[in-house]
């Protein structure tokens, strides 16, 4: 079973007039995003981990226990919770609880953290963060059982038949991976699907991702699971008039990454290289977009779809927009592709 | 010629496969046991051989380090004496000034002829090479020389940007880090900095 979702930074939006809004109206309008999400008929609604001024949802289990008291079908969760510099035990009784809430439809998307910025927040060092991510996994993969757990490591106070609490059915886990093979393979051990983050460059090249998953899983004895691709984009009537709405935020906001994360910095001829056939923008037409993503979830034989929608900049109607053509339009083309 | 990649993250299996389809035997090493990388190898850069850290380094003609910079001090400097050597890492997050990580590669490697190159270019821009202009900083003619044969028949085009210490260039913060520069832009901003 194929499956689409959408995922957000909650990015600050614009108004009208081009003046940033608040933080609260920002998360507000998150909410009404989700809402339509769940109206639209997608299956997951996602929101990414930030603790910064133009990404102010640090708190997004929050937002999402929000969405999940006004909708009843689509499921909710993080994309990513950055377990590095978070507390697994909590981070598991924040979603047992949105579990709770939803009545079984949250699920966690684990990620290491490719914006660091919680690790000085909440007093870690970016040295460790292989070290906190392998083991920090390594409890939430025991919290996932059920139980009382004992556990013992480096990184937080050691559990003896301890109850964590509330109880509820096991919810979906995934690793999200930006690059890294190990991680790759560490979702495979304990059993956790592959979210496949794929933001610049041709997605083909994660194709060896997807066999390395699949293998992995395999020598280790376990059932096939889920892999998903996230990648950004934008959808509009037209492809022009979406691509034209999306540059100048793209260009404005991988400069400014690129110069700490090594990213080049876009020109015109990158952009449509990005947006066109080989490149990771899903951004264009319901025709365009959905027609990329078909041949991008078959050559990584994956289930599942988010889409990372909003960049900083754009205006809530318009990410609204987004969200009403992808779940009318591009889902159901992607579906008639790969029946 | 045998190249050693140390490292199997994000940037390591980039450089192997560009080094095997050039013709290249590779070895490349994690950290630890080479057992916990024979799965990404055989799926990421298949036809290289895992191996730990010494066997590849012990029989290369060049090394390249493609690890985080954090794990650099948990290297053996006497690995290598005498051998050409390719730091691509990066201090990250980047550090307060620009300081070339490669001058600190080569005070701990007594005895390795260090080049800084490749550290500038995101592993996703790597492949194909495309003869994407990168920028080549060294202190021994002979390693540079060795270095830019490399990176020539592996696809990239190498420009020289001066001694180590003018490698601060590639770093964060610098002109060229992250930006697809061209061969004559790399001579300009060398041009500016000397």
């Amino acid at each position: 079973m194929t499956t689409f979702g959408l995922d957000t930074f909650g990015d600050v939006t614009l108004d009208a007039s081009g003046t940033p809004l608040s933080h609260a109206q920002t998360i507000r309008n998150l909410v009404e995003q989700g809402v339509l999400a769940d109206q639209v008929g997608l299956d997951f609604f996602g929101i990414g981990e930030h603790h910064t001024p133009d990404m102010p949802l640090s708190a997004a289990d929050v937002v999402l226990a929000a969405i999940a008291a006004r909708t009843s079908k689509i499921h909710l969760g993080s994309a990513v919770t950055v377990l590095s510099s978070d507390d697994p035990v909590r981070v598991y009784q924040r979603f047992s609880t949105l579990n709770a809430l939803s009545d079984g439809r949250a699920e966690v998307i684990l990620g290491r953290g490719s914006s660091v910025d919680s690790f000085p927040l909440f007093g870690y060092d970016l040295a460790d963060y292989e070290d906190l991510f392998e083991e920090k996994t390594h409890l939430f993969a025991e919290l996932l059982k059920g139980g009382p757990i004992t556990w013992q490591g480096k990184t937080r106070a050691a559990l003896h038949e301890q109850d964590v609490v509330p109880f509820t059915e096991p919810f979906p886990t995934w690793i999200g991976v930006g690059g890294s093979p190990q991680s790759v393979v560490r979702a495979a051990s304990y059993g956790f699907s592959l979210m496949l983050a794929i933001i610049g460059g041709h997605p083909a090249r994660f194709a060896p991702f997807s066999e390395l998953y699949k293998h992995a899983l395999e020598k280790f004895g376990r059932d096939p699971l889920p892999i998903g691709i996230h990648s950004p984009g934008h959808v509009a009537p037209t492809d022009e008039q979406a691509r034209e709405e999306f540059w100048p935020h793209y260009l404005d906001v991988i400069s400014r990454l690129g110069k700490t994360r090594g990213f080049s910095t876009p020109t015109p001829e990158s952009y449509a290289h990005e947006v066109g056939p080989h490149g990771a923008l899903f951004v264009g037409s319901p025709e365009t977009v959905a027609t990329k993503m078909a041949a991008t979830m078959k050559k990584l034989d994956a289930s599942r779809f988010d889409l990372k929608y909003g960049i900083g900049g754009l205006s809530h109607e318009s990410l609204m927009r987004t969200i009403d053509l992808y779940g009318t339009k591009v889902v159901p083309l992607v579906q008639d592709m790969l029946a | 010629m045998k190249i050693a990649v140390l490292g199997a993250g994000h940037v390591g299996p980039v450089i192997a496969r560009l080094a095997l389809a050039a013709g290249y035997e590779v070895g490349i090493a994690g950290s630890g046991d080479p057992a916990r990388i024979e799965m990404i190898t055989e799926f990421l850069a298949p036809g290289a051989v895992a191996q730990s850290a010494s066997d590849a380094v012990a029989d290369a003609g060049l090394v390249v380090l493609a690890i985080p910079w954090h794990r650099f001090s948990t290297l053996d400097p006497r690995l290598f004496a005498g051998k050409v050597v390719i730091d691509s890492m990066n201090h990250w997050p980047p550090a307060a000034e620009p300081l070339g990580t490669s001058e600190e590669v080569a005070r701990r490697l007594v005895g390795a002829q260090v080049v800084k190159t490749l550290n500038h270019v995101a592993y996703q821009d790597m492949e194909p090479a495309g003869g994407r202009a990168v920028g080549l900083a060294g202190d021994s003619p002979a390693a540079l020389e060795s270095a830019a044969v490399f990176l020539e028949r592996i696809g990239f085009d190498p420009v020289p940007v001066g001694s180590l210490a003018a490698g601060r260039l590639l770093e964060p913060g610098g002109p060229v880090f992250g930006v697809a520069a061209s061969r004559q832009e790399f001579e300009k901003f060398t041009k500016e900095q000397s």
